[in-house]
């Protein structure tokens, strides 16, 4: 009965602790494991508002969950493409950048993005890049460009995305072509190009989150890759595996994922005070330290000093930025990239 | 309507409504005694409706209609030839696809053609290993007899992702057997990231259950039977082909039947022990509603599959009507 009573008690504490609901809620949808936990309660403890946080894997769902729930959504994190197409559906709203002063520590060459033409929409969360990372020890040459995983030099030695955009987009840069393509010819000789790469034997497998893991374990010499997981493997992994990350010469894909607010949100002051608390340069390198991948954000940028801005990794030159391209929406053609994506999974 | 879209757990509902209706027919298959009304059946009854019967309609109707919402028989056609929606896409771009030079896209069929031969591959091989194993541990002279089957069942405890990954810490180049080959001197071998690893995984998982039915069926039977033979004249052999075999049949039809369907229907264990280079139904359903977003030809691809297993099922069952090949899993 004791044990019952004080269980009681203890619940009730518990409930009298929690921040006052007065100053309602902001209803977050975010990428799975993209935020420092520690962040949320920090916002919540500063400005009463509660985070009901939730979570996507996939643009494709998230979107199709926004268009399905209108007015239950305030603050979405979608990448560069998803916000184009966003934005072409109708489904955000202006941002009032007065009510974010600290979007002023964007880092210039994100302030005017071409997937937000007017930049009225979003705010840059967190980006990287699309690369090769290889085990220095097991290459005969340096390596720096797209060519190499389509040579037999390291057959069944390359890992590839396990994605029709991506694994098709690397194709389309070696060939010269840009990742936006939407020439039927061009998507078609990207996909002839993997296909004869795959029956050489020249791949390995196709995989995304697990590639890392492997490539830590010395399963493999070279592996397409996110910037951010490329970090991830070179920081993981262990004496004798020398693990190092390029953007190849011939360029490459460079995304944002952003911040962005539905047109139907019900509760877009406590999204801006969210958007305005994230972009705070202090939580901007809590969260860059938490994720791993670069921060669009000068001040937290260089609050983190030295250690951050000599890695070429996670803050390229704005040489490679410049040779690398955003996605953008493909809606009319995505048909064409997943049916060829499905004749290269299937070429024996 | 037309726009009626569903997060991804309803795709995961409809997977394991699937997977209820063909537990359900196999069910049905094995005990044809009718439906018994009652109360105690209504719990399952509300399950049914909600994840077997919703789910089907659900299917049907994405199958039998377009992004609009109307009737059409296009994706079905797309399962015939897989460059089909690009084609139709092509036209309306205003450009022609003979410039592709498309013949049929035979994506879909093979993988079909190509899962359909790993799964009778599967359950071949299930049947020559698990038939002798059956047979040992239902020896009563046999004395390790019950231990086995608790070595049987005891990694099924585990959950069938788990197992399936903690075999690629096994075939991976830096895995345990070639850090043992390497060890005493033998070159390392690829192990992993091919057919043959697909279709190892598929045998440790599905083993099981063709091992338990035809282990049931030889269990109960009556050992004076073959005693009788034996007296009878009959030598060791003849008694096996003649008595013991014949009596167990309804057991092997019941493993084949519990280990094909879930062989067809296989999807993750190509992408973890397969690395994704070989494709079967099941993760060519799952990319066709996940990456293409397509719902309409997933659905359509879904329901060509139920109707494989419904009719594979109704040639079991004319080999099987007396429904005897029952197992306690």
């Amino acid at each position: 009965m004791k044990k019952l009573l004080s269980l009681v008690l203890i619940a009730l504490i518990a409930f009298s602790l929690l921040p006052a609901s007065a100053q309602g809620v902001v209803r977050v949808f975010n990428w799975e494991d993209y935020i420092d936990p520690e962040v949320i309660s920090l916002f919540e403890e500063e400005t009463g508002i509660k985070v009901d946080y939730m979570r996507f894997t996939l643009n494709e769902d998230m979107m199709v969950q926004v268009r399905n729930s209108p007015g239950y959504f305030d603050l979405v994190f979608p990448s560069d493409y998803a916000i184009e197409r966003m934005i072409s559906e109708e489904l955000l709203q202006p941002i009032d950048f007065e009510k974010v002063p600290n979007s002023a520590q964007t880092l210039d060459w994100l302030q005017n993005p071409d997937y937000d033409p007017e930049h009225k929409y979003s705010i840059p969360y967190m980006w990287g890049t699309v690369g090769i990372l290889y085990d220095a020890n097991r290459v005969k040459e340096p390596i720096d460009s797209w060519g190499v995983l389509f040579e037999d030099t390291y057959k069944g030695e390359v890992f590839m995305l396990d994605s029709p955009r991506d694994a098709l987009g690397v194709a389309l840069k070696y060939l010269g072509y840009s990742v936006n393509s939407k020439n039927p010819a061009e998507i078609k000789a990207a996909a002839d190009l993997l296909i004869k790469q795959k029956q050489d034997g020249i791949v390995k497998a196709y995989q995304v989150d697990e590639t890392k893991d492997k490539m830590v374990a010395g399963e493999g010499i070279l592996a397409v890759m996110w910037s951010g997981d490329a970090q991830y493997a070179i920081d993981e992994s262990p004496e004798g595996i020398d693990l190092t990350y390029v953007v190849p010469k011939e360029g490459s894909n460079v995304w944002v994922d952003g911040m962005v607010i539905p047109a139907s949100a019900p509760n877009p002051e406590n999204a801006l005070a969210f958007i305005d608390f994230l972009s705070r340069p202090e939580i901007a390198k809590m969260n860059c330290e938490y994720i791993r991948y670069s921060s669009p954000n000068k001040g937290a940028i260089e609050l983190m000093g030295e250690e951050y801005t000599s890695n070429t990794n996670l803050n390229p030159s704005q040489e490679t930025i410049d040779n690398c391209e955003f996605f953008h929406d493909n809606a009319d053609v995505k048909v064409l990239y997943d049916t060829f994506w499905g004749m290269v999974k299937n070429a024996k | 309507m037309s726009n009626m879209r569903f997060p991804p757990w309803a795709i995961w509902a409809m997977l394991a409504g699937l997977a209820g209706f063909a537990a359900m027919i196999a069910a049905s298959v094995r005990h044809n005694r009718g439906v018994r009304r009652s109360l105690f059946a209504y719990p399952y009854g509300l399950w049914m409706v909600v994840f077997t019967i919703i789910p089907l309609l659900l299917i049907g109707y994405y199958a039998f209609t377009n992004k609009a919402g109307q009737f059409t028989l296009d994706n079905f056609k797309t399962f015939w030839d897989s460059n089909y929606e690009m084609n139709k896409q092509l036209i309306e771009l205003g450009m022609d696809p003979q410039t592709l030079g498309s013949a049929r896209g035979t994506v879909n069929v093979d993988t079909l053609v190509y899962s359909l031969w790993m799964a009778f591959l599967c359950t071949a091989i299930c049947l020559f290993v698990g038939y002798p194993a059956a047979l040992f541990m239902a020896d009563r002279e046999f004395k390790l007899g019950s231990t086995l089957v608790i070595l049987f069942i005891i990694p099924m405890w585990m959950n069938f992702l788990l197992r399936t990954i903690a075999w690629m810490s096994l075939l991976e180049d830096n895995g345990l057997i070639n850090t043992i080959l390497s060890a005493i001197g033998l070159p390392r071998m690829q192990l992993m990231y091919n057919s043959q690893a697909v279709l190892l995984g598929m045998v440790y998982n599905y083993l099981p259950f063709m091992v338990f039915p035809i282990y049931n069926a030889l269990a109960k039977q009556d050992g004076k039977l073959s005693e009788a033979a034996m007296d009878l004249g009959a030598s060791p052999m003849l008694t096996f082909w003649r008595v013991t075999m014949p009596l167990s049949l309804p057991g092997v039809i019941s493993g084949i039947t519990m280990v094909f369907m879930p062989s067809v229907t296989t999807f993750f264990i190509p992408r973890v022990l397969g690395g994704g280079n070989t494709e079967m139904f099941g993760d060519l359903i799952e990319r066709t509603f996940l990456s293409a977003d397509n719902w309409n030809v997933g659905s359509a691809l879904s329901l060509i599959m139920m109707i494989l297993i419904l009719m594979s099922l109704t040639l079991l069952r004319k080999v099987d009507p007396e429904g005897e090949g029952g197992s306690t899993i």
